[in-house]
């Protein structure tokens, strides 16, 4: 009897995430496509959001600092993507709109496996937002070196 | 039979190594007990989180309940949740009061002034479990004076249904559960409700590395009790609790959450006392399926 329930219980937790890996796996290529997709559909009226700390300086490293906590996990190290997630140095992220990005980090793409992100605060987001963008100009400032 | 410490020996070295040794992944919790709010674990991810709540009885002898939280981030809009309760009476006994399976399903897409979330739960305790995670009904502080000879005696099966509402606003969440519960016997639906209101320290990041800066702590306050049943949909004889919630999400990935609550009226427990250690570990699903030899 003790078996079953143990056995039960390892089957409830192992099945979906197998299941979800799976599909993880098997669906990087698409999914990544589908991610850029999102931020065309980003709402007129949050596209043209500006960073309201478009000005500050520290925004960009303590936008790193909650990359590194949050985001490298499925984005990567150095954020150029992996299996699970797809890089933030791809030029379909580094042309968005401040207020794209805000938008898609705060939205999530969900039945795709990006968590919403509006769980912290928003000036957080917009470091975040500062953050992802510093590295496009950081490639294009010394493009045989990934930006730090 | 192998008593429930003997299992408990051999599960806690285990859950020490998640706890305090293994990868981990930061985490950004509310700091609330009962309230839910909308947020999902992330996919493919693992928390797990050591649970307890010390209680003083009006009537009987205070006790500590425990609980071991195992929640997996299934997809981006589902969530499952497993758990294993405990409580030590003084002056009485420690036993094993019995298990939860809980389910959270995110329907919208994309985040609303409002968001819901739809809450599924099957318990199966005994009528000794004191964790006090919801509190519907007509439950009262009374119930749990006698001793757990006689409270286990008593099986509870059963189904838990909540609408979760909950909103941002300026940094500020604001989370309304309404519950409703039923025992797979012939006993009526129970009724209850939680609310909880959180706002982290400071709202921007500073750029340096930190333990103790405010950004990392969130504060707010949690109110929950019963609404009665189906045959009396009312306040009386029932309890309600009001406590501050306090959260420390550190670098580390770790969680760690205090709460004082105080009950409202003579029905509630005068005062309960919660803390909480929680840890979150990414790409657990990918580390079980390499594991077992799948595809890399």
């Amino acid at each position: 009897m003790k078996s079953a329930i143990a056995l039960g219980i390892a089957l409830l937790f192992l099945g979906p995430a197998l299941a979800q890996t799976e599909k993880e796996q098997s669906g990087g290529a698409a999914k990544k496509e589908s991610s850029y997709a999102e931020l065309a559909q980003t709402p007129e009226k949050a596209r043209n959001r500006k960073n309201p700390l478009e000005g500050d300086a520290e925004a960009p490293a303590a936008g790193k600092k909650l990359f590194e906590r949050h985001c490298a996990e499925c984005h990567g190290e150095d954020a150029a993507g992996s299996p699970k997630a797809p890089s933030l140095r791809a030029a379909a992220v580094q042309k968005a709109a401040p207020g794209a990005l805000f938008w898609v980090l705060s939205n999530g793409v969900v039945r795709r496996g990006m968590p919403v992100w509006s769980k912290l605060p928003e000036a957080q987001r917009w470091q975040l937002v500062r953050y992802v963008q510093s590295l496009g100009a950081a490639a294009n400032a010394d493009p045989t070196s990934p930006p730090r | 039979m192998q008593s429930p410490f003997f299992t408990l020996s051999r599960i806690a070295p285990v859950l020490f190594f998640l706890l305090f040794l293994g990868p981990s992944l930061a985490a950004q919790e509310r700091p609330y007990f009962v309230a839910y709010d909308h947020y999902l674990e992330e996919p493919g991810s693992l928390e797990v989180a050591v649970d307890s709540t010390f209680a003083t009885q009006r009537t009987g002898n205070d006790f500590v309940s425990y609980w071991t939280e195992i929640e997996y981030g299934v997809t981006g809009w589902w969530t499952t949740e497993f758990y294993l309760d405990g409580q030590s009476t003084f002056r009485d006994s420690t036993i094993f009061t019995g298990y939860r399976w809980e389910n959270r399903f995110r329907p919208l897409r994309r985040e609303h002034w409002i968001n819901p979330l739809l809450y599924v739960e099957f318990e199966n305790v005994n009528g000794a479990d004191k964790i006090l995670k919801e509190v519907v009904g007509h439950d009262v502080a009374a119930d749990k004076a006698e001793s757990n000879s006689v409270l286990r005696q008593e099986r509870e099966r059963e189904f838990e249904l909540k609408l979760i509402l909950s909103s941002n606003w300026k940094g500020w969440n604001l989370s309304e559960n309404v519950l409703a519960v039923k025992n797979i016997n012939n006993s009526p639906w129970e009724f209850g409700y939680a609310l909880g209101v959180s706002r982290p320290l400071a709202l921007k990041a500073s750029a340096r590395r930190c333990t103790l800066c405010r950004e990392n702590f969130a504060a707010g306050m949690e109110m929950y009790g019963g609404l009665g049943d189906r045959h009396s949909f009312e306040l009386k004889d029932t309890s309600h609790y009001l406590a501050p919630v306090v959260a420390w999400n550190l670098p580390s990935g770790m969680t760690l959450r205090v709460s004082p609550g105080f009950g409202l009226n003579g029905n509630s427990q005068r005062f309960l006392l919660r803390w909480s250690v929680s840890r979150e570990f990414a790409g657990f699903g990918a580390a079980v399926r390499r594991m077992l030899g799948g595809r890399r």
